[in-house]
């Protein structure tokens, strides 16, 4: 029998307002526990909410920006349960009336696009973080309490774990580029769950649904469901019955887990939050933030193929990151080769961005940089192996790549005196080479060009060397 | 005659003109609490030094010309409103030391007033009883006769005003706090408008009806108290933004004319003969006023004190959630794990009435409950407030009686708390309905005390101040508390 998977994701996205949601204490990440608190977010007795207007007009942008129906009424619920994390023992959420419902994103697959539905965006409020630290018991920082999140509920339209990876860049790119929420998975600020379920194919009733946690990183999530499909589909296959359970992810052994949580059915008790009132988004509220949606990945993909020539595989990885595509953009307004910025921004930079776990606004080049750097390379000054180097110097300390070049010594060697005699030299000392060359072995070339870089420590300029050494070679 | 016996715009003429001080009539204040509160046992928290260092202030405040209404007028505080760093108890052993860091927005508008708070008084375990027999600390005995209760959940502030340990007080009314003990010590109560007052700062019962008012010892300083308290706050969602009129400027003797609604529903069965009898002679005295007075009916009214149950204890239950010992008041000093802790700390730290409403309340929100208890509650809701507005369109005020007995007997009630519960049968429909209302002494029954209920429509607080008025001057309540002695 063949097998198909059901995927539903959850993604709770931290909104990047200055503050809270329902107090005005900051929500910078990072700073010393329990430094970012009041009255109201501690929960202390007698303490009121009070609705932070950005929060509305930030999750109703990324409404927009993911095609939802934005709700002209809906209200706050509380949602109920006992957390040392969560100070009033209760999570002001939405229930019922969410702000934004009924979206979808389109993702590629192979053969064109498919629309993956967006069930709903809502908005609630953060809990704080659980430090254990020592034997003693634990510690609570609020810092976190209260700092705004949206929850954004995918429908069960995802039948692959490459669909739900393909939906999470997209998703976190659309977040990005309307500035909704830094989605940092590291810093806690984009968080993933996702639920799966198989069935046979050619069937409609669903199978029973599995819940994934501690998914660190989008390709988590992805091996997480190829591992829980396979296991799902064994289970059924020898004759026995999927029980329904949270799961966790455990990366280093690559498998799922069930979680050691005593098994009790959550009753939330939502019931309307009695002291906020409803939320309004009037016609014309919705369409002033409409305005401010800037221009979407698809179509800033679609742009950077007509405007800079760009092949619709560098568009694509570009306009991945409203940052990266910004990157470029201000690179590409300057220099000549559209292409030549794309190549170092999808491999050098994206290398060292990825191995260092940094993203592209936390390193200290700019644009002009990277321009200053190519154009050192067009002028022959350096190399275009010894820019590499260079540009990993500038990536790790900031510095103009011109003075890099100048601390280092790598100015090429371009004086036809100076590389002759180094020509000369490595013939001299490669006497089995030069006779393979003139026995026509062309592979012998190379390697005496090798050798004048390891002798100039890659600083010679390759056609000259090259001229050089024919020259001398059919002397 | 004691300065503690005087009114606030009676003390206020006296400071405003300097004829004392506020240093004296505190003083007078403070020495009348010593007198009287081992006798009525009002008070949780007295905060003498506080007075007398508020008491300098409101002396400079009147020396610079810069006096108001409130300034140097001794008051006594319900102890489940915040007040920055004096304990707040809501009368719990789980806050027995717990001090708010911050004001409730009704303290800093009188603390900016130049008002002097004598102390924190005593209430129904977090609001929740109706004869201020819920507290954890001391039961508050009625000044009209000790063996009796002073009704609730405010029955310290309704005390302290009968037996002039302060000038006036401010209670809280969930489902009749305010207006039930004002009608059993013989005061003046009222809960004003929801959302007319803020709520910052109230340790919350149920927040779709809780309402802050004032305890005076007549009409006039209900609304002085009014002026100064009511009003938009940005800290509070549900407060509205009104303008604010002078309430004062209600008070008028005359209501000629004015439809007078008297609802067959208030005198259904369970009412006490000496109270109606009164209530009706009360009624009568409009009538001799040149008002009209008009049958009407609010037929869903039956309903309201099951519905109120429902939906306050289902709001307590997730607001009483907060207190699991960790972050402030009680905790457990042996327990096991985290469920323990919170088990043994909830159960050592909550009274009996308090753990019977979050049960109550956990029932009703509870899946497969929810639509038959909470959902059913809310349409009560809107049928109780549909029918108020069929009956004012037929009438200005609604009157009758505030509470169907005068004040019981100390434990008569208290294994009972179907008949404890019944105390507040007149005054529930009012929350629920998020009306105003004011309990205003209409005379005595068997030696006690009876509180009329006016009832008026939302922001009517002003008609309401004019009929309360226009009663006051008719109809001269002027007997005293006699089991407490003192000079008058
Ligand atoms: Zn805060």
């Amino acid at each position: 029998m063949k097998y198909e998977a059901v995927i539903g994701l959850e993604v709770h996205a931290e909104l990047l307002t200055d503050s809270k949601i329902f107090c005005g204490c900051s929500t910078k990440f990072g700073s010393e526990p329990n430094t970012q608190v009041c009255p109201v977010c501690l929960g202390l007795p007698g303490t009121l909410p009070v609705l932070n207007k950005k929060v509305v007009e930030y999750a109703v942008r990324a409404g927009l920006a993911l095609n939802c129906t934005i709700a002209n009424f809906s209200k706050m619920d509380r949602k109920n349960y006992f957390y040392p994390d969560l100070p009033k023992a209760y999570q002001i959420s939405q229930y019922d009336l969410p702000l934004c419902s009924n979206g979808y994103i389109e993702i590629e697959v192979e053969g064109g696009t498919k629309r993956i539905g967006i069930k709903r965006i809502h908005i609630e409020e953060d809990a704080g973080k659980l430090l254990h630290e020592g034997t003693d018991g634990s510690l609570v920082d609020y810092n976190r309490a209260g700092v705004p999140l949206i929850e954004i509920v995918s429908e069960p339209d995802i039948s692959t774990p490459e669909e739900a990876y393909q939906y999470l860049v997209k998703l976190k790119s659309i977040l990005e580029y309307t500035e909704v929420s830094d989605c940092k998975m590291q810093e806690g600020s984009l968080r993933v769950d996702t639920n799966v379920s198989v069935r046979p194919v050619g069937t409609t009733d669903l199978g029973t649904k599995i819940e994934l946690k501690n998914l660190n990183s989008f390709k988590a999530v992805q091996k997480a469901l190829e591992y829980e499909i396979k296991r799902q589909i064994k289970v059924l296959e020898e004759g026995g019955t999927i029980v329904q359970e949270t799961r966790r992810w455990n990366e280093a052994k690559g498998i799922t887990e069930p979680m050691r949580t005593k098994e009790e059915a959550h009753d939330y008790r939502y019931f309307p939050e009695p002291d906020l009132v409803p939320i309004i988004v009037t016609e014309e509220w919705k369409e002033e933030i409409r305005k401010t949606l800037p221009e979407m990945p698809d179509a800033k993909r679609e742009r950077f193929i007509t405007q800079y020539g760009l092949p619709e595989y560098d568009a694509k990885v570009i306009t991945s990151s409203k940052k990266m595509a910004d990157f470029f953009e201000k690179c590409a307004s300057n220099y000549h080769s559209p292409k030549i910025v794309s190549n170092w921004l999808m491999g050098e930079f994206a290398r060292l961005l990825n191995d260092t776990g940094r993203e592209i606004d936390e390193v200290p080049i700019t644009p002009d940089m990277l321009i200053e750097l190519l154009k050192l390379v067009d002028d022959n000054v350096i190399s275009g192996s010894i820019a590499k180097t260079v540009f990993e110097e500038m990536f790790f300390t900031g510095k103009n790549p011109q003075i890099i070049v100048e601390e280092k010594g790598l100015r090429q060697i371009a004086d036809e005196g100076e590389l002759r005699r180094i020509v000369r030299k490595v013939i001299e000392e490669n006497p089995k080479s030069v006779e393979d060359y003139k026995k026509g072995k062309e592979k012998a070339l190379g390697f005496l060009v090798g050798q004048v870089m390891k002798e100039t420590k890659g600083k010679a300029n390759p056609q000259l060397t090259n001229q050089l050494l024919r020259e001398e070679l059919s002397k | 005659m004691e300065l503690y016996s005087l009114t606030v715009h009676e003390l206020k003429e006296l400071l405003h003109k300097r004829e004392v001080s506020a240093q004296e009539v505190t003083k007078s204040y403070l020495e009348r609490i010593k007198e009287v509160e081992p006798k009525v046992d009002a008070l949780v928290t007295i905060t003498e030094e506080f007075a007398l260092e508020r008491a300098k202030v409101a002396d400079e405040m009147i020396k610079k010309g810069e006096a108001k209404d409130l300034t140097g007028i001794p008051v006594i505080i319900k102890d489940n409103i915040s007040t920055e760093g004096i304990r707040t108890t809501c009368s719990s052993k789980m806050l027995e030391n717990y001090i708010p860091p911050y004001n409730a927005t009704v303290v800093e508008r009188l603390l900016n007033e130049g008002v002097v708070i004598l102390g924190k008084s005593n209430l129904d375990e977090f609001a929740m009883g109706s004869s201020t027999e819920n507290s954890a600390f001391k039961i508050t005995k009625n000044p009209w006769d000790l063996s009796r209760v002073p009704g609730g959940s405010s029955g310290g502030s309704a005390v302290a005003v009968a037996a002039d340990e302060a000038a006036f007080a401010l209670g809280s009314d969930t489902g009749g706090s305010i207006r039930q003990p004002a009608s059993l010590c013989g005061v003046v109560g009222m809960k004003p408008t929801y959302g007319l007052v803020s709520r910052y700062g109230l340790v919350a019962f149920a927040s779709s009806l809780d309402q802050i008012g004032p305890f005076t010892k007549d009409v006039t300083d209900c609304a002085i108290v009014l002026n100064a308290i009511a009003g938009h706050d940005p800290l509070d969602s549900t407060s509205v933004k009104i303008e604010k009129p002078d309430y004062t400027s209600y008070l008028k003797e005359d209501i000629k004319g004015f439809r007078i609604g008297v609802a067959k529903e208030f005198f259904g069965a369970g009412i006490e003969e000496g109270v109606k009898e009164t209530v009706e002679k009360a009624i009568k005295v409009f009538e001799d006023l040149g008002a009209e007075i008009i049958d009407i009916s609010i037929p869903y009214v039956e309903y309201a004190l099951p519905a109120y149950y429902i939906i306050a204890s289902a709001e307590a239950s997730s607001n009483l959630a907060r207190y699991d010992g960790i972050r402030y008041g009680h905790i457990a000093k042996n327990y096991e794990d985290l469920v323990d802790m919170y088990m043994t700390s909830r159960s050592e730290g909550f009274g009996k009435e308090v753990k019977r409403r979050i049960m109550l309340g956990t029932y009703a929100l509870s899946s497969g409950y929810y639509d038959a208890y909470y959902k059913k509650a809310l349409k009560v809701r809107t049928l109780i407030k549909n029918d108020f507005e069929r009956a004012f369109e037929k009438c200005d005020v609604i009157v009758g009686p505030t509470s169907p007995t005068v004040a019981f007997k100390i434990g008569e009630r208290t294994n009972d708390p179907l008949a404890m519960y019944l105390a507040d049968i007149y005054t529930v429909s009012v929350n629920i309905a998020g009306l105003p209302a004011i309990s205003i002494p209409c005379g005595l029954s068997e030696g006690l005390p009876v509180g009329l209920q006016i009832i008026g429509k939302h922001f009517d607080e002003g008609r309401i101040l004019n009929v309360a008025y226009a009663f006051e001057k008719a109809y001269k309540f002027d007997a005293k508390p006699q089991a407490i002695g003192g000079e008058r």
